[in-house]
């Protein structure tokens, strides 16, 4: 079967055209760099995406720290992941890239601060 | 009054790269003068991902991009931060008043570099009749009440207009649990990125409606709901292809708008069209020695060719200013 | 239970302007106000002309009192309340000299009602004043009387000085009952906002709502007929385009599509004027907007539909063809300011006096107080002064530094100061100190001004509205 999708790889957007059989990808056309063949396959066989989202501080500088999964996780944890991310609070200073919370629900995968709490310059 | 070399206006991605580039190229005494408490600019409420793909040949979040410019502007020691400060006033001989809390300055630059972002085109520009009820927000402003405050501005919406932000932010109040009932745009094809039209709307089944219009909005107190029709090739509505969505929440994303007030008080010359400046090199301006970079001389659809059109105008400056175009060391 | 002399319904410029002449009397008032702050019905959509007093006919209430109102905001009021009062003048314009016999038959009865000034002009003179008029402007009436002002800026000086000199505004007060009463000198008893007020003399000043109120009196001897009108505001950088207030020769019905120049600098098209069944309806249309494009372009042309960054419609309070004021033998004690439409903001302070006329003549006392304050201080804002009062204000009190609207350069002062003179919606604080009404319609300053809001009245921000209950602004917050 031949399906028809565009890569979000890259804000180039290729329109990929997919050869699969069943649930595995047979070849793949039209992908500008080989991002491409890889999100086809994923995408497919199991989607994933990169969650961001923003916690609470409880300090008043900055109320709301950005987050972001450290990788893609699968499009069906989406969800619950945010119903997660909404209980949590982090009241401790952190630096980018710090992780807010370690293999966040058990996926693997790290929930990572996105910017330096309450960062203002000296 | 006192004076210095270069103040550039505005510490988002343009400020922050045409700093570091004048710096690099030269430059000893700059100014870097910023309304907001923290530098990044509107950066910081862009918590998604998208940025630095060609920079940094990684996917980051707006303030992951920002940070990585911030973290080299505190190191540099020729470059000063001015925080809350908010430039008022700029003449043709590069005097610059600002006003922080506490003071009003003069300064009087040899060299001024306009970094001063865009706004969002607005619901009375497009225009959009009927009430003028609470609910109705600019999709940046919607963006920062949630990623940065935390606010909930509604329960279900519909977002005019295809652009990126808008795009961004049919899937950021999805996942904070709004429906988006709908995202309207008149012309044939999206106005954002179609990556954003496969990773915002159709991952979330959220309806994009081509060539559609919202004719009216209702509601006295509150949005209660929108008027749609489908348009012709002159953007007329069609005759009973009207339909009707409630909704408390319209979020407007119709694109956005170089902000060169400052500019066009100092007497340059401005395209009234697009509101940037006239002039006949890029980051020019029809008054030597200012210079304007950023969203503020186009309209960019990546933060990464902001920071490269900033640096250009960094380099321009310095070498306005008699500095050699040496040492081009890029950021990465 | 309140007791007090006299009972004011509605806090719109009628109202305001009664409350605050009655305020120099030794007399206990309430001013009721059924939205959340004064000035939010029929005032706030006002043009914010004041008329020289032309096109009225000599014998009616609206021309008189528009003469008398007009010199008392001149030469009294726009002083003493510490308004941005600008005489910049008005000129009616005809198409065709065939209409100068129009012209000259204004000009006579605007003489006759005492308006100062008028003359006939040609197009020279109006080439070397108003260069931007279209070719087919002929000649113009020229009255130098007229100006311009803030509508709800008007109403809330008034309902500032007003209480200042002792009146009681209780806003969020709808009046659900009045019932007749004779006990101590009490002839009303009105129930308004889950409290009862007695008073001898009731003022009804309810705009849209009068007709409603003097029923509920026990006097229903009028109708209140809305009429919409919807205005179209230009981008300040049009400014220049426009130096008068300028009327096409007046209509039967109408004053016509005007180009208004307002006190903040936009110039402004419109207002349209059409009936409409419902107290309601403030929705602006396509039709409205073509109609005020038409209107405004044909005296100057180079007036564009780019040029608009804000519209609004607003509701005329019309009963018959001119304004309603005197007391109701039905219900004795009842005073009526009806029908208060255009020129209702330029009559308002001579609307008052006759009021307190009407209310004398029928046994109310008027005794001066002993200390009557005139002045209103005037309200400091960045965007009126020149740089050197700015810095002056930064060093008394370095917030007047902090920027929170750049659009319109208003500062954290701005914004908690009108918070403290009466505030409580995000459309009080824009009409007191322009946040929030400039290029960007709010789209950077909103959320701080939010915030101020809600650390000045101690609200959540889901609390927080536009413009009063079902207004809110913002439906959940994670805390």
């Amino acid at each position: 079967m031949n399906r028809l999708m565009i890569c979000i790889e890259c804000p180039q957007g290729c329109r990929l055209s997919v050869e699969t059989g069943g649930s595995r990808v047979i070849s793949v056309t039209g992908q500008e760099c080989e991002c491409g063949e890889n999100y086809a396959r994923q995408e497919i066989e199991n989607p994933v995406r990169t969650l961001t989202a923003s916690v609470l501080t409880g300090s008043p500088a900055l109320k709301m720290l950005p987050v972001r999964t450290s990788a893609p996780i699968p499009k069906e944890k989406i969800f619950p992941a945010m119903e997660e991310i909404k209980k949590i609070k982090v009241p401790f200073p952190v630096e980018t890239g710090d992780a807010v919370v370690k293999n966040f629900m058990g996926l693997g995968v790290d929930l990572l601060a996105t910017r330096k709490s309450g960062r203002s310059f000296p | 009054m006192t004076e210095r070399e270069l103040v550039i206006v505005g510490g988002g991605p343009a400020g922050l790269a045409a700093a570091l580039a004048a710096g690099e190229a030269g430059v000893k005494d700059i100014l870097l003068i910023e309304r907001d408490q923290h530098l990044g600019g509107i950066l910081n409420q862009c918590i998604h991902t998208g940025f630095g793909l060609h920079r940094f040949k990684a996917e980051l979040t707006g303030p992951e991009y920002a940070d990585r410019f911030v973290k080299t502007v505190e190191k540099a020691p020729e470059i000063e931060v001015s925080l809350r400060s908010f430039a008022v006033k700029l003449t043709g001989d590069r005097v610059i008043t600002y006003l922080k809390p506490g003071a009003m300055e003069e300064v009087k630059a040899r060299a001024v570099i306009l970094a001063t972002g865009c706004r969002e085109r607005t619901r009375e520009m497009i225009p959009i009749c009927g009430s003028r009820p609470a609910g109705v927000y600019p999709a940046g402003l919607a963006q920062k009440m949630i990623n940065l405050e935390g606010w909930i501005p509604g329960k279900e919406a519909v977002i005019v207009g295809s652009g990126d932000i808008g795009l961004i932010m049919a899937r950021r109040m999805t996942l904070e649990g709004m429906k988006v009932k709908a995202v309207i745009e008149i012309q044939k094809t999206t106005r954002g990125l179609t990556r954003n039209v496969v990773q915002c709307l159709e991952d979330y089944g959220i309806p994009l409606h081509l060539r559609h219009k919202i004719l009216k909005i209702t509601g006295r107190d509150r949005v209660e709901k929108v008027e749609v029709v489908r348009v012709d090739d002159n953007f007329a509505g069609i005759p009973r292809s009207g339909f009707e969505i409630r909704c408390d929440t319209v979020l407007i994303s119709v694109g956005l708008i170089p902000e060169n007030e400052l500019l066009e008080m100092a007497g340059a010359q401005i395209d009234p069209k697009t509101n940037g400046p006239l002039s006949a090199r890029v980051n020019f301006t029809s008054i030597p020695g200012i210079f304007v970079c950023g969203n503020a001389f186009r309209v960019y659809d990546l933060a990464d060719n902001v920071s490269l059109d900033s640096e250009s105008a960094g380099r321009s400056a310095a070498e306005y200013l008699g500095k050699g175009s040496a040492d081009r060391g890029n950021l990465s | 239970m309140e007791t007090c002399d006299v009972l004011i319904v509605g806090a719109g410029v009628t109202g305001a302007a009664i409350a605050r002449e009655l305020s120099r009397y030794k007399l206990k008032i309430f001013l009721l106000e059924k939205e959340v702050e004064a000035a939010f019905g029929v005032s706030k959509s006002n043009s914010g002309i004041i008329h020289a007093g032309t096109q009225n006919p000599p014998s009616s209430l609206k021309g008189r009192l528009c003469v008398e109102g007009n010199r008392l905001i001149r030469e009294e009021l726009s002083k003493d309340l510490g308004l941005t009062f600008v005489q910049c003048g008005q000129l009616i314009v005809i198409f065709d000299l065939k209409d100068l016999p129009a012209l000259e038959k204004i000009k006579k009865e605007g003489g006759e009602l005492g308006v100062k000034g008028l003359e006939i002009v040609d197009r020279a003179w109006l080439d070397a004043r108003e260069p931007n008029l279209g070719p087919e402007v002929k000649a113009a009436l020229y009255a130098p009387t007229a100006g311009i002002v803030s509508p709800y800026r008007f109403v809330y000086a008034l309902v500032e000085n007003a209480a200042a000199n002792g009146v009681e505004l209780k806003t969020s007060h709808k009046v659900t009952a009045i019932r007749r009463v004779d006990e101590g000198g009490a002839r009303f008893e009105v129930e308004a906002g889950g409290e009862t007020y007695r008073t001898r003399f009731l003022v009804n000043a309810a705009g849209l709502f009068a007709d409603e109120i003097s029923a509920l009196a026990g006097a229903p001897s009028f109708k209140i007929t809305p009429r919409k009108g919807e205005e179209y505001l230009l981008d300040k950088k049009r400014g220049h385009l426009v130096n008068h207030i300028i009327f096409p020769l007046p209509s039967e019905n109408s004053k016509g599509i005007l180009i208004i120049k307002t006190s903040d600098g936009n110039p402004m098209i419109g207002p349209t004027a059409h009936e409409t069944g419902d107290k309601a309806d403030l929705s602006t249309t396509d039709e409205g907007l073509a109609e005020a494009l038409a209107g405004a372009r044909r005296m100057m042309p180079s007036i564009s539909r780019g040029d608009i960054i804000a519209y609004f419609a607003g509701l005329r309070p019309a009963c018959g063809r001119d304004f309603v004021i005197r007391r109701e033998d039905a219900a004795p004690g009842l005073i009526t300011a009806a029908g208060i439409q255009s020129p209702g903001l330029t009559a308002a302070p001579a609307i008052a006096v006759m009021a307190a006329d009407i209310l004398k003549t029928h046994g109310l006392g008027l005794e001066p107080k002993k200390e009557f304050h005139r002045l209103r201080p005037r309200p400091a804002h960045l965007f009126q002064i020149p740089p050197e009062e700015t810095k002056r204000l930064i060093a008394k009190n370095p917030a007047y530094g902090d920027i929170v609207c750049r659009c319109e350069m208003v500062s954290a002062v701005e914004i908690r100061d009108a918070i403290k003179r009466g505030a409580r919606t995000l459309d009080g604080v824009k009409f007191r100190t322009r946040a929030q009404s400039g290029r960007c319609h709010g789209g950077f300053c909103t959320t701080r001004i939010i915030k101020i809001m809600r650390e000045e009245l101690g609200l959540p921000v889901t609390e927080i509205t536009k413009r009063g209950p079902g207004s809110e602004l913002i439906k959940g917050e994670r805390i």
